[in-house]
C-alpha cells in the first residue's frame, strides 16, 4: 500500500483541518485514503505563521522577549529560557546562581503544565473527556503558582538577561511543595483510570510506530525521540543552567509506539517533581538579577547557538551578531516542526483512527511549528 | 490463549476500576469557580493592562514624560507627549495614550519606568463594544479616579 | 372492540411521542451535561432554570430557530429521510414495550422480535444521512455504522435466543410477569429456572445495546475527534435534533430491553411490595445512568478493537451461554 502514491479510483482526498477538532489548531493534512487506510499523507503548514524570526530582526533582543512566550503557548518559559541563555551567551551575561534555581524549578513546573495538557488532550483525541478535566485541575494549580511569581498564567515573560524578573516567595515554595504532594496522590488515579484502561491499550501499544532510524533522519528530539529508544536530552547531554547538579532520570522506552510517547512523557512528569523538590531544597539565596547586566545588548559580532530541551524536545536559538543592538538574523528551531515532519511518513497504511492517536502522541502546538 | 483471558478478565477489571474512579469523583465537591457569579482576586504581581500610579501626596502623576516606556514597548503601543509650562523645570505629561488592542503586557515598559509613575493594574474582565474602547487614556482615567 | 383498540394505539402513540421519546431525549440531553459534569467536578449547566431545567428548552428552541441548510451535492430526499428513518423505528419499538402490566401500546406475541426489525432500519437512516450529505466525514462514518450494527446484532440476538428458550415466549410482558416474586426470581439472578449464565449475558447484552446505539466507547460513528460529528456533520438545526431524538429513544429502548429481559421489568424486588410502572422506570433511570456515565470514563474504541470485541469475545462468549443454558434446561427441566 506504502507505494500507490496516485489517485486511483479506489482513492479519495480527505482534507483534514485546518479546523478539525484533532488537529489542535490550524494544521492541516491532506490525506489521500483508501477507505479508512491512509495512503498518503501530507502536512500542509503556514496557517497561524506570523514571522517571529524576521520580528526578532526587527527588535532589540529585550523587545523580542514577549515573542519567545507566544510561540509555544504551553511551555513559554522553555523558550524564554533557551533565548535567554542564547543572547547571555553572546552578550557574556552570568546570571546569579539563585536565578538559575529559579529557572530550572518555573521550567519543570511549566513541563509539567504542558505534560499534563497534553496528557488531557491524547485522551481526548482518543475520545476520553474527563481524563482532561482531571489534568486541567492539577494544571490549574501550577497556573495559579507561576502566575503568582511571573503574573501571567499561560505567555510567560519571566526570565531576563542575567536573572529572572521577580524573586519566589515562601508561599510559592510551600504552595509548589504542596502541589508536589498533591500530584504525587494523582498520579497512580491517571494510571488507572487512563493507563491500565484495556481500551486505552489496545488503541496504543503497538500502533504508530517510528522507528530510531526515521527519528534520526527527521531530526526528531524530545519525548518522540526517547519513546523511540533514543537517549537524547539536552537537558543531560547539552547541559546548561544547573541541570548537571541535579539527579534524574532520563526517561526511554524502546517500543517505538504511541504507548512509550505516552510512557516517557509520563515518566517525565515524575522526573520533573524530583527536579523541582531538588531545586526547592538546595535553593540558595541571593540576588536574582546580575548586577552588571547591561541594560542595552550589544553583542559581539558573530554566531551563537544555544538549546534547552522544551517538552517537545529540543529547542534551539541562533543568533548571528552584526554587533549592533538588533540581530542580524534570528533563527529559532522549533521540536515540534521536526517531530511533525514524520507524520507524513509514519502514518501511511494506517488507519484513520491510529493515525490520529499517533498525532495526538505526536504532542504538537501548531503556533510552535510555524512560528 | 493465556493472552487472550489476561485481556478479558484484565480488561474488565480495568474497566471497572475506570468506573470506580469516576464514581468517587462524582460524589466529590465541584472545583470548579462560579465565574460571573464569583471571581477570583489577582495575585499582587498580576500583569493587567498599565495605569498610571497617583503620587501619594499630590495624587498627580510622577511620569516626568522622559519616554523611556514608549521606546522599550515592543508593539508600539504607548504614545507619551508632555509640554514645558513657562517657569517651570520639568515636563508635565499632557498625554498618555495606551492602545491595548496591541499590547501583549510583556511589562517592558513598567520595568524601564525610572519614577515608578505606570504599574500593573488587576483588571481582567475587559469587555467592549469596539476596537476604540480598548485605547486607554491613561492620564483621564488618572484623574476620573484621583477624584 | 377493534375501533377502542385502535384509539388506544393512537393514544398511546401519542404518549410514547409525546412523553417518552420528546421528554426522554430532551431530559437525557440535561441528565447528560449534569451526570458529565459532576463526573468531571463540574456544576453543568445551572443558569436556565433551577438547576439549567429549562436548559433543554432553551436549546430545543435554538435548534429548530436554525435555518435548515442542505449543502449543495447533497442528495435531498435522503438528506431530509434519514433523520426519520432513525426517529421512527424508535418510536415504533416502543410500542411494544411494557412499562406495566397494563401500560403497553400492544401486548404482540413476537414483541422482542419487532424491536429488533426496527432497530435494524435505524441503522439503515444513519447509511443514508451520511451517504446523502455528500461529506467524506459522513460517508466513513456510515460504513463504520452499518459494519458495527451488523457486527453487535449478532451477540445480541443470540442473548435473546437464550432469553426466549429459558422463558419459552418472546412476549415481553409474559418474560416480565415469570420474574414474580423476590429479587432473586429476576432472571438475572435466577439460577435454577434460567441457567447460572444470565448475569454475563445481561452484562454482554448492555454492551452490545451501548454499541447498537452508538454510545461511547462505541460511538465510532460519531467519533467527534476523527470524524468531526460523523454522519451528523451536515445536519443543520432539527435535522439533527430529530437525529439525536432518535439516538436517546433508541438508548431508552436499550435499557428498557435489558430491564426487561434480565432485570424483572415492571416486578418489584421484594414480594410483599406492590408492582408497577415505578419499579420499571426506578430500574430504567438506572440503566440510563450507568450509560451515561460509561460515556465520560472511556476512550474511544476503533473500529477493528470493536470488531474483535463482537467476533472474539462477545459472540463465542454467547454462543457458549447459549449451548450451556440448553443443556441446564434439559438437564435441570423436572425442578
Amino acid at each position: 500500500m506504502n507505494g500507490l502514491t496516485q489517485l486511483t479510483d479506489e482513492t479519495f482526498v480527505l482534507n483534514l483541518g485546518p479546523q478539525h477538532p484533532a488537529t489542535h489548531g490550524v494544521l492541516r493534512v491532506k490525506l489521500v485514503m483508501d477507505g479508512e487506510w491512509i495512503v498518503k499523507a501530507e502536512p500542509v503548514l503556514g496557517y497561524i505563521h506570523r514571522m517571529h524570526e524576521k520580528m526578532g530582526e526587527n527588535r532589540t533582543f529585550a523587545q523580542f522577549m514577549p515573542n519567545t512566550g507566544r510561540m509555544d503557548y504551553l511551555g513559554a518559559l522553555f523558550y524564554n529560557h533557551g533565548y535567554c541563555c542564547a543572547v547571555e551567551r553572546a552578550a557574556g551575561i552570568e546570571v546569579p546562581e539563585r536565578a538559575e534555581w529559579i529557572r530550572v524549578i518555573t521550567a519543570e513546573l511549566n513541563r509539567i503544565s504542558s505534560h499534563l495538557l497534553w496528557f488531557g488532550a491524547f485522551v481526548l483525541d482518543l475520545g476520553g473527556f474527563t481524563p482532561l478535566l482531571y489534568a486541567f485541575d492539577d494544571r490549574e494549580i501550577i497556573l495559579d503558582l507561576l502566575e503568582s511569581v511571573t503574573g501571567s498564567r499561560l505567555t510567560y515573560c519571566y526570565f531576563r538577561f542575567g536573572g529572572v524578573y521577580n524573586d519566589i516567595d515562601d508561599s510559592f515554595i510551600e504552595g509548589t511543595r504542596a502541589f508536589i504532594k498533591r500530584m504525587r496522590g494523582r498520579m497512580p488515579m491517571y494510571h488507572d483510570l487512563v493507563t491500565g484502561n484495556i481500551i486505552m491499550r489496545k488503541r496504543l501499544e503497538g500502533i504508530g510506530p517510528i522507528s530510531q532510524e526515521m527519528v534520526r533522519r527527521y531530526g526528531a528530539t524530545g519525548p518522540v525521540a526517547r519513546g523511540s529508544g533514543i537517549n537524547f536530552d539536552v537537558r543531560r547531554h547539552e547541559p546548561y543552567s544547573v541541570y548537571p547538579e541535579l539527579d534524574f532520570k532520563v526517561p526511554v522506552y524502546h517500543e517505538c509506539d504511541s504507548m512509550a510517547r505516552y510512557m516517557v512523557r509520563m515518566d517525565e512528569i515524575e522526573e520533573s517533581m524530583r527536579i523541582v523538590e531538588q531545586g526547592l531544597d538546595r535553593l540558595p539565596e541571593g540576588p536574582v538579577m546580575a548586577a552588571k547586566a547591561p541594560k542595552i545588548i550589544k553583542p559581539a559580532k558573530g554566531d551563537y547557538y544555544h538549546a534547552v530541551e522544551a517538552a517537545r524536545g529540543s529547542f534551539g536559538v541562533r543568533i548571528v551578531s552584526d554587533g549592533t543592538n538588533t540581530p542580524y538574523r534570528l533563527k529559532l528551531r522549533s521540536p515540534t516542526f521536526s517531530n511533525l515532519s514524520l507524520f507524513g511518513e509514519a502514518c501511511e497504511g494506517m488507519l484513520l483512527a491510529d493515525a490520529l492517536a499517533l498525532m495526538g502522541s505526536l504532542d504538537l502546538v501548531i503556533p510552535e511549528i510555524d512560528r | 490463549m493465556s493472552r487472550y483471558w489476561k485481556d478479558v478478565i484484565g480488561g474488565f477489571k480495568s474497566l471497572l476500576v475506570g468506573l470506580k474512579i469516576t464514581g468517587k469523583y462524582t460524589i466529590e465537591p465541584v472545583v470548579t469557580l462560579q465565574y460571573p457569579h464569583e471571581h477570583l482576586t489577582m495575585t499582587p504581581r498580576y500583569r493587567g493592562h498599565i495605569e498610571l500610579v497617583p503620587d501619594p501626596e499630590t495624587g498627580e502623576t510622577s511620569c516626568i514624560v522622559c519616554g523611556m516606556c514608549q521606546k522599550a514597548c515592543p508593539s508600539n503601543c504607548i504614545s507619551v507627549d508632555g509640554e514645558k509650562p513657562e517657569g517651570a523645570k520639568k515636563k508635565v505629561l499632557t498625554k498618555y495614550v495606551l492602545d491595548f488592542t496591541t499590547c501583549s503586557l510583556c511589562g517592558s515598559c513598567v520595568e524601564s519606568c525610572k519614577p515608578g509613575a505606570i504599574d500593573f493594574s488587576k483588571e481582567y474582565n475587559l469587555a467592549g463594544p469596539s476596537r476604540e474602547a480598548y485605547v486607554f487614556d491613561l492620564l483621564k482615567r488618572l484623574k476620573e479616579r484621583s477624584r | 372492540m377493534e375501533e377502542y383498540s385502535v384509539l388506544r394505539l393512537i393514544l398511546y402513540l401519542a404518549g410514547i411521542i409525546g412523553v417518552v421519546v420528546a421528554f426522554h431525549a430532551a431530559y437525557l440531553v440535561w441528565a447528560e451535561r449534569k451526570i458529565a459534569a459532576h463526573v468531571q467536578r463540574r456544576i453543568g449547566p445551572k443558569e436556565v432554570g433551577p438547576f439549567g431545567l429549562l436548559q433543554p428548552l432553551a436549546d430545543g428552541a435554538k435548534l429548530m430557530s436554525k435555518q435548515l441548510f442542505r449543502p449543495a451535492g447533497a442528495d435531498a430526499v435522503l438528506f431530509w429521510i434519514a433523520p426519520f428513518m432513525v426517529l421512527v423505528p424508535a418510536v415504533m419499538s416502543m410500542v411494544t414495550i411494557p412499562f406495566s402490566e397494563n401500560l403497553v401500546a400492544r401486548d404482540i406475541n413476537i414483541g422482542i422480535l419487532m424491536i429488533f426489525a426496527f432497530a435494524s432500519v435505524n441503522v439503515l437512516g444513519l447509511l443514508l444521512g451520511g451517504w446523502g450529505s455528500a461529506n467524506k466525514y459522513a460517508v466513513i462514518s456510515a460504513a463504520r455504522a452499518v459494519s458495527q450494527n451488523v457486527a453487535y446484532e449478532i451477540p445480541m440476538l443470540i442473548i435473546v435466543i437464550t432469553v426466549a428458550m429459558a422463558t419459552n415466549t418472546l412476549n415481553l410482558n409474559d418474560i416480565v410477569r415469570q420474574q414474580d416474586g423476590w429479587i432473586w426470581n429476576w432472571n438475572a439472578f435466577n439460577w435454577l429456572k434460567v441457567g447460572p449464565f444470565m448475569f454475563a449475558n445481561m452484562i454482554m447484552f448492555f454492551i452490545c445495546s451501548l454499541a447498537e446505539t452508538n454510545r461511547a466507547p462505541f460511538d465510532m460513528a460519531e467519533a467527534e475527534s476523527e470524524l468531526i460529528a460523523g454522519a451528523y456533520t451536515e445536519y443543520p438545526g432539527m435535522g439533527f435534533g430529530v437525529f439525536f431524538m432518535g439516538e436517546y429513544a433508541n438508548i431508552v429502548i436499550g435499557c428498557a430491553l435489558t430491564t426487561i429481559l434480565f432485570l424483572g421489568g415492571w416486578q418489584s424486588p421484594v414480594a410483599f411490595l406492590p408492582d408497577g410502572v415505578w419499579w420499571f422506570v426506578i430500574k430504567l433511570y438506572a440503566l440510563l445512568y450507568t450509560v451515561i456515565w460509561v460515556r465520560w470514563v472511556y476512550p474511544r474504541t476503533t473500529l477493528y478493537g470493536l470488531l474483535n470485541l463482537s467476533w472474539k469475545v462477545l459472540i463465542p462468549f454467547t454462543l457458549f451461554n447459549l449451548i450451556m443454558t440448553g443443556l441446564w434446561l434439559k438437564v435441570f427441566k423436572g425442578f
